[in-house]
């Protein structure tokens, strides 16, 4: 690796802009960046969901979709049940469904897979919008813990280690994912699976299983989103509550090449500059309209992709459909 | 005690052909086994099925006696069977390691053990004399060291019982005399093999027993000691073959096409034809020998308009061609058979009767301005299909559901169908049987009887011997003789082909 690479430079320039902000107003710089990682997130997460689901070839555009009705299920279920540990469980296990669904239409029945993945998110759409009822409550939201001796750090421990416990469950997917995909046998054979899905059959792995299985995870994942933002950061459920969080991880997505660290990386410079954006109307330095602050994260998407587009090389068989002895 | 390969009664069905008819097959240890038949035989679908990735529709498989499950792809492996794909089985973006053990991997703990990986590919390189690079990326490897990955890949499990589905097609004679070798040794040792081929010499090197197929059915055993080339060409195509083909003196006519001074860059931005003055006369067939990479496929490109002619023109009937644009050229007069079928010559997801218009849709009777007229697409798919002997359920499937000799066989029909002053051909019988060679080549000398002035280009010299009225031999990018084939000797073509100078 290149010590002067381009990725490097833009940590450098991050790192930089970072201690030139902290030297001028440490206590709003770190709660900037607290709250910055937090809004980062269900990008991240979602990002995942679309990783493990493209690197075995299956592209995902329903993680929207599982995000709003993981939401959903997570919040209704803790306020019928009074319970938020019943309402998450209930949630990955419909992220799971949804999942188990997109693999159905897409590797048993041979799908388009955009077609499959619009599917989800139309049925999450209505369904939420359907069974939606104002002004139930949950118990309470998770709690933040803080962690002994590393939250005392200055700067880094409000930063890193005052979370809720579904950030830092959040945070050990996406690191065991980074090291699953690049370093275990299960993370070869996706890959394979991904790039040329007849080499992995040809070598005795069950192309099909892999892909029903890592979908599977992956809606689960997409879940854990989804109820991080109704269980944690926010407490409440609203129509659309997801607001394109599932659409923008797949640009992130694309921006880490598919890599669960690089996407991490780009998630967190989005929740970053959302947390900014949001300081500033706070101490009203700058007198923006909300209208514009609200659509940042869209427009910075649309950035996003403009600047990576036709740079990257996305997993090779993704999107396309795989029949045994097809070689 | 049992044989190593029972295969009794398989039969499997796809919608409109059958591809095996109740075949049976035995492969014993130490005995090299050849599978022969044409293009569509079903040679492929009945080694896919004993290696597990199809499904036969009824029929039993033994290995050592024991039945396999059918599509239990793992459980074959596990067994001692070891298949190498007509078709190579590597991810491009990974490294020779990891698409060794792709499917088995050595592990430590969770993780991938990637020392022990390396050691055992190293051991397994040494043991049989095929040298790999472990930490190269397959994608960046030539053909020939893709295929020493593909075969290690099949002999890492110490296997019993070898799949070769046409190893031979992409490696130059060299590679072919090794690998012919490495299966020998396997043999001795006791590992049964069995090989699909089309050359028929291969077969008569290192076979133990013929197989053949014919239409999905078994048609007959033999053994090179009973046979030779053409009695088995003649069991594979049902007819007796002609090997040797029949080819009338040329009537040649006036300069056709005339190429100046042409320069042209590879992919890697290298000059790869070096400066290349040729002409080529009504009725004649002229072919280019060379090993390849000599510049002959940039060659063939520029002349087609599908590569940037850095210097250099290219005349037909005196009037200069454009430069990279395949459709004026086309429109000049150039009907070109290309090299690369998959990528070049046909569109795999269009119908065969769409394949078969691809140059000329636009155009009447198979157009009236903007609409295309289907009917007569439909015609001319009928009387070509029939023609050309293109073997296919319905002109309507897609060309990608044929087999590799009647791909060609379309690309074949739709570049001479129009009947242009002039026909490039490159590698045009490349992986094609027997029969299909033969029908090819007499279809290549008509069009030179019908006037048609033929510039064929083959890496297989015996080709450009039996075809050719004058031979231009191509080495580092320059035409360095031209000779006309009466006066044409092998060992002196051979020779300069390999770059010597006399």
């Amino acid at each position: 690796m290149k010590l002067l690479s381009k990725r490097n430079g833009y940590f450098l320039l991050v790192i930089l802009a970072t201690g030139f902000f902290y030297t001028r107003d440490g206590d709003i710089t770190t709660s900037v960046y607290a709250t910055g990682t937090a809004f980062a997130l269900p990008l991240a997460l979602a990002a995942m969901v679309g990783i493990m689901c493209e690197r075995t070839g299956i592209v995902n555009i329903g993680i929207e979709g599982t995000m709003l009705i993981s939401a959903f299920v997570a919040f209704f279920v803790s306020s019928l049940t009074q319970n938020i540990m019943i309402g998450l469980f209930a949630a990955i296990l419909t992220g799971s469904l949804m999942g188990l669904l997109l693999a159905l239409m897409s590797v048993s029945w041979r799908m388009d897979q955009i077609i499959a993945g619009t599917i989800l998110n139309i049925l999450a759409t209505g369904l939420t919008s359907f069974l939606y009822v104002q002004g139930k409550t949950i118990p309470s939201v998770f709690q933040s813990i803080e962690v002994p001796v590393l939250s005392k750090i200055p700067f880094f421990g409000p930063v890193l280690f005052i979370h809720g416990p579904l950030t830092f469950l959040g945070l050990a997917i996406i690191l065991t994912l980074y090291f699953a995909i690049y370093h275990t046998p299960w993370g070869l054979r996706s890959r394979a699976v991904g790039e040329h899905p007849s080499s992995a059959d040809t070598a005795g792995v069950s192309v099909a299983r892999l892909r029903y299985i890592n979908v599977t995870i992956a809606g689960a994942i997409g879940a854990l989103a989804g109820a991080y933002l109704s269980l944690e950061l926010v407490g409440s459920f609203e129509r659309g509550f997801t607001a394109g969080k599932g659409f923008t991880a797949l640009a992130l997505m694309i921006f880490g090449r598919w890599n669960p660290l690089g996407a991490l990386a780009a998630a967190l410079f989005f929740g970053l500059a959302q947390a900014y954006a949001n300081q500033l109307m706070i101490d009203q330095v700058v007198n923006i309209p909300t209208q514009f602050t609200a659509a940042l994260p869209y427009i910075m998407t649309i950035v996003v992709l403009t600047i990576s587009a036709g740079k990257v090389r996305p997993p090779a068989a993704e999107g396309q459909p795989y029949e045994k002895g097809q070689s | 005690m049992s044989a190593l390969l029972e295969v009794n009664g398989i039969t499997k069905r796809y919608p409109g052909v059958v591809a095996n008819d109740n075949v049976s097959l035995t492969v014993n240890a130490g005995e090299v086994v050849a599978l022969l038949g044409e293009n569509g035989a079903g040679k492929s679908t009945l080694l896919k099925a004993v290696f597990g990735l199809i499904k036969p529709d009824s029929g039993e498989i033994k290995i050592s006696g024991t039945p396999i499950v059918f599509g239990d792809t793992a459980g074959v492996i596990s067994r001692g069977v070891g298949m190498v794909h007509q078709h190579f089985q590597l991810v491009p973006v990974m490294t020779v390691a990891e698409n060794l053990i792709l499917g088995d991997e050595p592990k430590l703990g969770l993780f991938i053990n990637q020392k022990s990986a390396r050691d055992e590919i190293i051991s397994l390189s040494k043991r049989y004399g095929l040298e790999v690079d472990p930490d190269a990326v397959i994608e960046d490897l030539p053909v020939g060291m893709q295929q020493r990955v593909e075969i290690l890949k099949a002999l890492r499990k110490d296997v019993k019982l070898l799949i070769l589905d046409e190893p031979t097609a992409v490696l130059t004679p060299q590679e072919i005399d090794e690998l012919l070798e490495v299966i020998r040794n396997l043999a001795k040792s006791g590992v049964g093999v069995v090989l699909i081929t089309h050359k028929l010499h291969e077969v008569m090197a290192v076979a133990d027993r013929v197989v053949v197929l014919r239409g999905g059915k078994l048609v007959g055993t033999t053994s090179p000691k009973e046979t030779d080339e053409a009695g088995l060409a003649q069991m594979m195509v049902g007819r007796s073959v002609v090997l040797q083909v029949n080819r009338t003196e040329a009537k040649r006519g006036g300069v056709v096409l005339e190429v100046k001074g042409l320069e042209v860059r590879d992919d890697r931005k290298i000059m790869s034809v070096k400066g290349v003055d040729l002409t080529l006369h009504k009725g004649e067939i002229l072919g280019v020998a060379g090993v390849e990479g000599n510049g002959q496929r940039e060659f063939v490109e520029a002349i087609c308009g599908m590569r940037h002619r850095e210097a250099g023109e290219v005349l037909i009937n005196g009037i200069a061609t454009k430069d990279m644009n395949p459709h004026s050229v086309h429109e000049a007069g150039i009907s070109h058979i290309p090299e690369d079928r998959e990528k070049h010559g046909l569109v795999s997801n269009y119908t065969i009767a769409d394949n078969l218009v691809l140059n000329q849709f636009d155009q009447e009777p198979f157009a009236k301005g903007w609409i295309r007229n289907l009917a007569e697409v439909a015609k001319n798919a009928t009387q070509l299909v029939e023609k050309f002997d293109i073997r296919t359920p319905s002109a309507f499937n897609t060309a990608g559901s044929l087999s590799g000799g009647n791909k060609q066989k379309v690309v074949v029909a739709r570049e001479l169908s129009e009947e242009l002053p002039v026909l490039v051909a490159a590698q045009p019988t490349r992986g094609v049987d027997v029969g299909s060679i033969e029908f090819i080549h007499n279809q290549l000398i008509s069009a030179r009887d019908k006037g048609a002035a033929v510039l064929l280009v083959s890496a297989e010299l015996d080709e450009i011997l039996s075809l050719s009225d004058r031979i231009a031999v191509m080495s580092d990018g320059k035409i360095v003789a031209i000779v006309d084939s009466k006066d044409a000797d092998r060992n002196y073509i051979g020779r300069l082909m390999a770059g010597l100078k006399e």
